[in-house]
């Protein structure tokens, strides 16, 4: 072909050369794509080996026993996350939906700039600095640390993930839903409550789920908000265990039988985590394919 | 049939028309409280930064701009404090970290967007994405039983056997150290970078691609010299946003490096961030003036994030606006 025989003789690199270049760097992206995944690969194996075997009925029933003594289980942990993700999701879901929504009726309003930009700066926020925040909100005029004031710190942190992901849900259902109602004569807080909103109600699932999996997994902002509990309390002005929290008392525990039971708690805490964001991921995944909007 | 016209029929007759025209002029509550969600996330930002401004004051009228240059941290005996070495350890740590991910982040978004066959790309982002969701503790007391030992220890030995006469890589080695912390906080934030320089490279129309190519140029100098510089701004907000999640990542790193107050410069040493002393003295901070210590730091880990933000939004935000126009 003339033109690439003329490109060949006008280029300074030969051509052989530049097709070397060429299949090093894809290759070099392939090994690059492996490196990325390789530690999820590592992880998800180490826990699964290391965990496994302390998982049994007792784990997830029982106390914890002391340090030194092997056996006992996690309960108290498992209801002291539970109790701070519920605490956290009863304060961030309703003001995120809410706040979601105002971003889909007035796009392009100047607080709606605000509000995204704002999102977008909690989320980049520390999460231990989010700690130091409910410290002084909650923790330092009460005196004593508390579940209540761990699940503040969730719901801070939950805010922003289900802002981002209801409104990109809510702007997923056609405009034509919205016109259709308003047509029929309903209000503006009609439509969007009984049209708009249940058509995206699969979309705002997933955004709490993501949530729900975000805040289950943070331990820095606990450390002093809900700070541990060896015993079992269900009392919000009481400090509360959660896993994260007990997984990482226990790592840096002297103690084997800590360890053990360490990375046992880290096995239950990583396949809830995953399991809610492949969960939420499918969920997404099937609302677009039916809303005929290939988002892959 | 006429009701009467009584007083309490009136008042009832009245509530009744009350509530339907709330009914249908709802419009007003909703949109007020859709507002006022709005105002309350938007306080959330105004009030963090308040609150950690007024709860350090103690420590910033002690110490000045000289807790941000000094190294002695002291609670027990002269009760001085200065954040110099722990912000010294964010930023040594968060550098590397950045300067190790940006080319294998880079790379492995070129394959995802480019070069990987359409069936494995599903996958591969739900891979990279659930990195991404793996808890900082995890990742925590996977680095200190398995990476520290197995990678790091290893690579550390060789780094000082042969670099040793660098001040960076001088021995002896650690398994906790600077070095263990910026290699997890380069897994944690690969899959930010990742994905982000994955969706901006997608997002660069095909006629980019097919004009590179009918200059005669191979697929690689098609990425190269025509995505990669068209992409630019969007794949350095993906950097700046990797760099702001490795500066504030706490419990990973607070189980790696070793939490030693350690003033040499090289990486195999044990170190600190500004996170890690969060984490490590916060509950044990007996009197104010240490507690207001602790919260400046955490103030200035703020600012440092609320900045990093800020042009990673406005970067990624332009090109947003120049693909939609």
């Amino acid at each position: 072909m003339a033109s690439s025989v003329l490109l060949r003789k006008n280029s300074p690199i030969p051509h052989s050369m530049r097709k070397g270049v060429n299949i090093i760097m894809l290759v070099g992206s392939g090994l690059c794509t492996l490196i990325v995944i390789i530690p999820l690969i590592w992880i998800l194996g180490f826990v699964f080996v290391k965990g496994a075997p302390s998982i049994s009925l007792d784990f997830f029933t029982r106390l914890p026993t002391p340090a030194g003594i092997a056996g006992g289980g996690l309960l108290n942990a498992l209801v002291g996350s539970g109790i701070t993700v519920g605490i956290g999701l009863l304060i961030a879901a309703p003001i995120g939906t809410l706040a979601a929504l105002f971003m889909v009726v007035n796009p392009r309003s100047r607080v709606a700039l605000l509000l995204r930009f704002s999102a977008d700066v909690i989320s980049g926020v520390p999460s231990i600095v989010m700690g130091i925040f409910a410290y002084t909100l909650i923790v330092l005029p009460q005196k004593h640390f508390s579940a209540f004031s761990g699940g503040v710190v969730l719901s801070f942190i939950m805010i922003p993930t289900i802002i981002r992901t209801v409104e990109e849900m809510l702007n997923l259902v056609p405009l034509t839903y919205r016109e259709g109602s308003l047509a029929l004569g309903a209000s503006e807080w009609r439509t969007y409550l009984t049209v708009v909103m249940p058509a995206a109600i699969d979309g705002i699932i997933t955004g709490v789920m993501l949530a729900i999996a975000r805040a289950a997994g943070e331990a820095a902002p606990m450390l002093f908000t809900a700070f541990g509990n060896p015993f079992m309390s269900t009392a919000l002005n009481q400090p509360i265990a959660t896993l994260p929290q007990t997984i990482y008392v226990y790592a840096i525990s002297p103690y084997s039988d800590c360890q053990v039971k360490a990375w046992g708690t880290a096995l239950v805490l990583i396949i809830l985590v995953l399991t809610l964001n492949i969960a939420a991921r499918v969920l997404s995944g099937v609302r677009a394919r039916r809303l005929g909007i290939s988002r892959n | 049939m006429e009701k009467p016209f009584t007083q309490e029929n009136l008042l009832f007759n009245n509530l009744k028309i009350r509530f339907r025209s709330l009914w249908r002029h709802g419009d007003p509550i909703f949109f007020g409280l859709i507002f006022l969600a709005a105002l309350l996330v938007i306080a959330l930002v105004i009030s963090i930064g308040y609150e950690l401004w007024a709860n350090s004051t103690l420590s910033r009228q002690a110490f000045g701009i000289g807790f941000l240059t000094t190294s002695v941290w002291d609670p027990n005996l002269s009760k001085q404090f200065g954040a110099l070495p722990y912000i010294l350890g964010t930023l040594v740590t968060s550098i590397v970290a950045i300067i190790l991910a940006v080319p294998i982040g880079l790379g492995a978004a070129v394959f995802l967007s480019e070069l990987a066959p359409g069936w494995l790309r599903a996958p591969l982002g739900l891979l990279v994405e659930l990195l991404a969701a793996v808890p900082s503790v995890v990742y925590g007391i996977w680095g200190l039983f398995a990476f520290i030992p197995q990678v790091v220890k290893p690579v550390g030995e060789w780094m000082s056997h042969t670099f040793g006469f660098i001040p960076f890589f001088k021995g002896p080695v650690y398994g906790p150290s600077r070095l263990a912390a910026a290699f997890i906080l380069t897994i944690m934030i690969l899959p930010t970078i990742t994905a982000i320089s994955r969706d901006v490279l997608r997002a660069i129309p095909n006629a980019q691609r097919e004009a590179s190519f009918a200059l005669g140029s191979t697929q690689w100098e098609m990425i190269s010299r025509s995505l990669i510089p068209n992409g630019l701004s969007g794949i350095m907000g993906a950097i700046i946003l990797g760099l702001g999640r490795a500066l504030g990542e706490t419990m990973a790193v607070t189980m790696v490096i070793g939490n030693n107050l350690d003033l040499s410069a090289s990486l195999l040493h044990p170190g600190y961030t500004m996170a890690s002393i969060i984490a490590n003295e916060f509950t044990e901070a007996t009197y104010d003036l240490y507690l207001h210590a602790l919260i400046e730091i955490g103030l200035i880990l703020f600012a440092m994030t609320l900045m990093i933000n800020l042009i990673a939004r406005l970067l990624i935000w332009r090109v947003q606006n120049r693909l939609h126009t």
